[in-house]
């Protein structure tokens, strides 16, 4: 069968599917001959359709968009040995989580991932300037002025968990044990405790200030107010070393619960707590029409690499101390179209 | 000018250890103050040679500027070099943000005005005579500038060495324009020690921190004993 292929003029060689069609054929009868070559012509098309991909349909098929690695059917160097610029929040950084999605990424595509923890704002701002390919952050409301400003395109969600009220353990304003979040904060402030506050404009920042805001309070005239103006592990470990409470992200929280004497005195959505306290962490690519010099089409393989089901998997088995810190969402049956838009989007408006 | 950074050979040291990630972090660190220092040298010793050794109005100011620029706060100058090197600024199209040479840049600027001005004390401080008799032998301007720097090395061995300890223990700027990036398999590209440091304690492991901060000292007092050595070794060498 191996001569008859070569002598139809088709030469199998590099590629490795063939093995099992010649292997099969020591057994096959002769009458099957005059089908070889047509199976053997779709096994090619077949292959140069895989190389192709290899090349750019793999990086650019997910954006649905073409070309941008100059349209050449090379093979899968064309796109190793790039650099992708990730600006994110502390808390995926600190949790680790990242390392874990980066490294088969990277070893998928040949591709390095640069990740650059910054706050929510930060890793926005960083983005706005054309310095990031991609940016994934947890504040909903910053991120529908990323892309209502024309800087982000093809916004996902990609996971979530949730925020806590942590404090010391003897609780001095009694907080714990409520599900309202928003009177635990009232209670705070009239305890006049201690509360250390992000303050720099994070995603946790921007969820603190929203609970604030629902309390009716204007927390940063009080002296027992802290900004801190650090990411979220420095904030965790400077309440647990100068007492009070803080708002922290499960996540970061779980995962430096050995260092900390904090305790969860509010639980979030994930416990049955309020859904004011979920935390969704969404991604977004940058828009190559506002930043010529952004590596599009690698942004969207690392956006389809992580809402894909391998993302999936690795955001779902990711624990510390056998807790699970992120809950996969981008692989789902049902639609929801709500997540490539800003939140209030209307079609009139746009 | 700039080398690239060469990867430290993972394919043998494959597995994750802990040791690979600290050597990977001390190599960007060594390399970009180094190299900063350097840089710096080359820049400030002709300017601290030239602002000393000639008289002009407003000599005072220059000083006094130079003087001024030691107390640059790192974080500013981070700002300031992120400015220049973002997409947005002037050097947007070299792509250097979140590289080594961006944070070269930034310890440039933080280094020079402390080794200028620490040298510029010092060659001012050669006693004139020195510098009158190497003009009577015939000595050319350039004779006497290696007169002046080789009677005036102890200070200007302290002066490289201030601009060194002010570059590889600074942690603002490098944390803007390098991003403190490490990858996966804990190789760093822009993490120095300081930024490791600052990681560390940032996620309440005051233990690692600490650890890494003894490493750092242990490099500083290790490149001051070179240093030192060059500086002192066999009186000729004058620093370099």
């Amino acid at each position: 069968m191996t001569r008859k292929v070569t002598q139809s003029g088709y030469e199998i060689t590099s590629n490795s599917e063939p093995a099992e069609f010649v292997t099969g054929s020591n057994y096959a009868p002769a009458q099957t001959y005059l089908s070889v070559p047509a199976i053997v012509v779709s096994m090619q098309i077949q292959r140069r359709r895989v190389l192709a991909g290899l090349g750019t349909g793999v990086a650019v098929g997910l954006a649905g968009c073409t070309g941008a690695l100059g349209g050449e059917d090379d093979d899968a160097a064309e796109i190793s040995g790039e650099t992708l610029t990730l600006t994110t929040t502390t808390s995926t950084y600190d949790t680790g989580l990242l390392d874990e999605l980066n490294a088969p990424f990277q070893d998928r595509y040949g591709v390095t991932v640069d990740t650059v923890a910054q706050g929510t704002g930060a890793a926005l701002e960083t983005a706005r300037n054309g310095d990031a390919d991609v940016v994934m952050v947890h504040a909903r409301s910053l991120e529908d002025e990323f892309l209502e400003d024309g800087y982000g395109v093809n916004r996902r969600d990609l996971m979530f968990n949730d925020f806590v009220v942590v404090g010391e353990p003897d609780d001095p304003a009694g907080v714990s044990g409520g599900d309202d979040v928003v009177s635990a904060f009232a209670e705070i402030a009239a305890a006049e405790a201690t509360f250390v506050s992000r303050g720099d404009d994070s995603g946790t920042h921007t969820k603190e200030r929203e609970i604030w805001d629902e309390a009716g309070l204007e927390p940063e005239e009080r002296g027992e107010y802290q900004e801190a103006g650090d990411g979220m592990g420095e904030v965790l470990v400077r309440t647990d070393q100068g007492g009070g409470y803080t708002l922290a992200d499960r996540g970061t929280y779980l995962s430096m619960q050995g260092e900390i004497d904090l305790e969860i005195h509010v639980q979030g959505p994930i416990e049955d707590g309020p859904d004011l306290l979920a935390n969704p962490y969404g991604i977004v690519a940058v828009n190559p029409a506002v930043h010529d010099n952004v590596t599009y089409d690698l942004a969207m393989a690392y956006i389809g690499f992580l809402t894909g089901l391998e993302g999936h998997d690795v955001i779902q088995g990711y624990t510390v101390e056998g807790e699970q810190l992120f809950f996969p969402e981008a692989v789902a049956e049902d639609p929801n179209f709500q997540q490539y838009v800003p939140a209030d989007w209307k079609p009139e408006e746009g | 000018m700039i080398l690239e950074i060469v990867p430290l050979t993972p394919s043998l040291l494959e597995f994750p250890f802990e040791w690979h990630y600290v050597r990977s972090i001390i190599y960007v660190s060594l390399y970009v103050s180094l190299v900063a220092v350097a840089l710096s040298t080359l820049f400030s010793l002709p300017v601290a040679m030239l602002v000393g050794f000639s008289e002009f109005r407003g000599k005072q100011l220059v000083t006094a500027v130079i003087n001024t620029g030691m107390g640059l706060p790192s974080v500013v100058v981070g700002l300031a070099v992120l400015f220049t090197v973002s997409n947005q600024g002037p050097l947007g199209s070299f792509d250097l943000v979140f590289t080594t040479e961006a944070m070269i840049m930034s310890q440039f600027v933080l280094a020079a005005p402390v080794i200028t001005g620490v040298s510029l004390a010092a060659v001012g401080s050669v006693e004139g005579g020195v510098r009158d008799a190497a003009y009577a032998m015939g000595g050319t301007r350039l004779d006497v500038a290696l007169v002046t720097i080789k009677e005036a090395r102890y200070g200007i061995a302290t002066a490289v060495l201030a601009g060194f300890g002010r570059a590889i223990s600074e942690v603002g700027s490098v944390l803007i324009v390098g991003g403190n990036i490490a990858g996966p398999d804990g190789t760093s590209k822009t993490r120095t020690l300081t930024t490791a440091i600052q990681l560390e304690a940032r996620q309440g492991r005051f233990e690692t921190a600490m650890l890494l901060g003894a490493v750092l000292l242990a490099l500083v007092l290790l490149v001051n004993g070179i240093l030192v050595r060059l500086g002192s070794g066999s009186g000729t060498g004058g620093v370099r």
